[in-house]
């Protein structure tokens, strides 16, 4: 009898740990692809000089006398994150208004439908769209030998970036107590001042929590923003053809070696870092509305 | 009056926001669908590309997909489903919960085309495994980890503390509740996550395209996972970007674009069933 019972308090304490190390694969990996990432992505930094390769304006890596400076890359990756968000998120955010507050149930239901499956499109379709419908159109409306530019990149971002807008949002607005709208319903102020003076104020963290999500798709995006950007490490102009952090990692891989390579994993690294600055943001934001509605 | 104008105003600019994204989905699906389903044909669906006789056939890329989801969700649940078991059912320290959530959080927050990168330097060349399928299912793992930890640990949540207790009070050990009791209840957090990941592992392009690679061959499950082979999107990817063959990159999108659909579908229909059951 004490023989099983001491089996027995040996399978639980191996259980335990099983479940244990379980528990830690997730910690496990993000420490094991941060230390690769600066293991891979330093030295090249070292050897170019950080300036140079941070605020050099000229990629030129296959050439004789190669210079790396990934200064257009990253002002192509603010730019036309910004672009995206500049449309998208003001689109996002009203449709969530209406998902949220204005829709009758049976419209709710099939527009979160919409989103869902807006969510569910592979990059991969959003860029041969891209390709032969956008890039032809800037072609034609604004005259110029080739579409395959910032502003296709920007366009397909900011419908990309939708459904994270607009699901967060969403999410956020109907977290806010119904006294509240009762409460300025009651103060004589219309429906749809109610939703925009007190429902709007009060899911401020969670709707900036949706744009800064937003900002984290657009900035990690590669597969679509490489089939319309046209993939010329320009300095980023809203007609020409440029080339996205992602993409400069994506185009050169398959045949880089020696420090360009090196260069490649360290471009790599510095996207990390933006998405590491972002996610923080988007932790602080959402703790932020989680106090609010302790409250 | 001027309240009136600009109440009339946010109602239209709202009304119109919803349309034009309604509008938007509705010309994606349908114009990918008209696009692209005249190109599927018998031929497409069941041969290889052969160059020989010029024909396109994305057979093996299908396979190839389906042997990605499936060793995916073979390694991820086990791991998933045993953390959101640890998070909800052992762990005791609160820093150590903490730290599991937020590397769950960071890993939904990394891009796929880093996780391409990462998979590729550790499992392809640290580990030795060369540009496989296998590197693939792997990488895409650790990017779905989160999706599993999550839902099964929002199913976890809603097991009432009393079946625990009522099992613990009959002499159970706690391995015991969590075999006979904790599990099962949390059926539909673990389906409702398989139907996410697999969404996830067919929309996937920039974390397969270095780690499996673009190969069209022909293989067995277990020969599949030792060697390169491209999945639907990523060859997609290389018929429209490379190879100019716009065609058969359509007849792909139009399949995922299917594919899509089935999945939202199930995921509502899975959603509804089980909240239907629990208020049962």
């Amino acid at each position: 009898m004490k023989g099983t019972k001491s089996n027995q308090r040996m399978l639980e304490k191996a259980v335990h740990l099983v479940f244990l190390i379980l528990g830690l694969t997730a910690v496990a990996s993000v420490l094991v692809i941060t230390v690769y990432l600066f293991i891979s992505g330093v030295p090249a930094i070292g050897k170019i000089g950080i300036i140079d390769f941070l605020f050099g304006k000229t990629w030129t890596s296959t050439s004789a006398e190669p210079q790396y400076g990934i200064l257009p890359f990253i002002l192509t990756s603010v730019y036309g994150t910004a672009g995206a968000v500049i449309i998208g998120v003001p689109v996002g955010f009203l449709c969530a208004v209406y998902i949220a507050k204005v829709a009758p149930s049976g419209i709710k239901s099939v527009m979160s439908s919409v989103v869902g499956l807006l969510a569910g499109i592979p990059s991969v379709v959003y860029g041969l769209i891209g390709m032969l419908v956008i890039v032809p159109a800037i072609m034609k409306v604004f005259n110029i030998p080739d579409g395959a530019s910032l502003l296709a990149a920007i366009l397909v971002l900011s419908v990309m970036i939708l459904p994270s807008v607009i699901k967060v949002s969403v999410t956020a607005l109907e977290a806010v107590p119904k006294e509240y709208e009762d409460a300025s319903l009651a103060l004589g102020a219309t429906k749809i001042e109610t939703y925009f003076k007190v429902s709007v104020p009060a899911a401020k963290s969670g709707i900036a929590a949706s744009i800064v999500l937003g900002v984290g798709r657009a900035i990690g995006e590669a597969m679509a923003v490489m089939m319309v950007a046209g993939n010329v490490a320009n300095m980023p102009s809203l007609f020409q053809s440029v080339r996205f952090l992602t993409t400069a990692v994506a185009s050169e891989m398959s045949y880089s070696s020696g420090l360009q390579r090196e260069a490649l994993f360290s471009i790599a690294l510095v996207l990390f870092l933006f998405i590491m600055l972002i996610n923080a943001i988007l932790n602080a934001l959402m703790k932020r509305g989680g106090n609010e509605d302790e409250k | 009056m001027r309240r009136k104008i600009k109440n009339t105003f946010l109602a239209a600019i709202t009304h119109f926001a919803a349309v034009l994204v309604a509008a938007l989905s509705f010309s994606l699906v349908a114009y990918v669908l008209i696009k692209g389903i005249p190109n599927i044909s018998w031929e497409l669906l069941s041969t290889k590309p052969s160059y020989l006789k010029g024909t396109i056939g994305i057979l093996p890329d299908i396979l190839n997909t389906v042997y990605l989801v499936i060793a995916t969700l073979l390694i991820v649940l086990p791991l998933g489903v045993g953390s959101a078991v640890y998070l909800t059912e052992y762990a005791k320290s609160r820093r150590l919960k903490a730290a599991i959530e937020f590397a769950c959080e960071t890993l939904s927050g990394i891009p796929s085309i880093i996780y391409g990168l990462a998979g590729m330097l550790i499992f392809c060349q640290f580990f030795k495994l060369g540009t496989s399928l296998l590197a693939g299912a792997l990488t895409l793992v650790v990017m779905n980890l989160p999706t599993i930890i999550r839902t099964t640990q929002e199913s976890l949540k809603t097991v009432p503390i009393s079946y625990r207790d009522g099992a613990f009070a009959l002499g159970a050990g706690k391995w015991r509740v969590i075999r006979t009791v904790v599990l099962p209840s949390s059926v539909d957090g673990i389906i409702t996550g398989c139907i996410l990941s697999v969404g996830r592992i067919l929309g996937e392009s920039a974390a397969l395209l270095f780690t499996a690679g673009v190969a069209h061959s022909m293989n067995g499950f277990f020969d599949a996972m030792k060697s390169s082979g491209a999945s639907l999107t990523v060859s997609m990817y290389v018929y429209a970007k490379e190879r100019g063959e716009f065609e058969t990159a359509f007849a792909i999108a139009a399949i995922l674009m299917i594919l899509t659909l089935i999945i939202n579908l199930c995921a509502t229909l899975v959603g509804r069933y089980f909240e239907r059951r629990r208020k049962i």
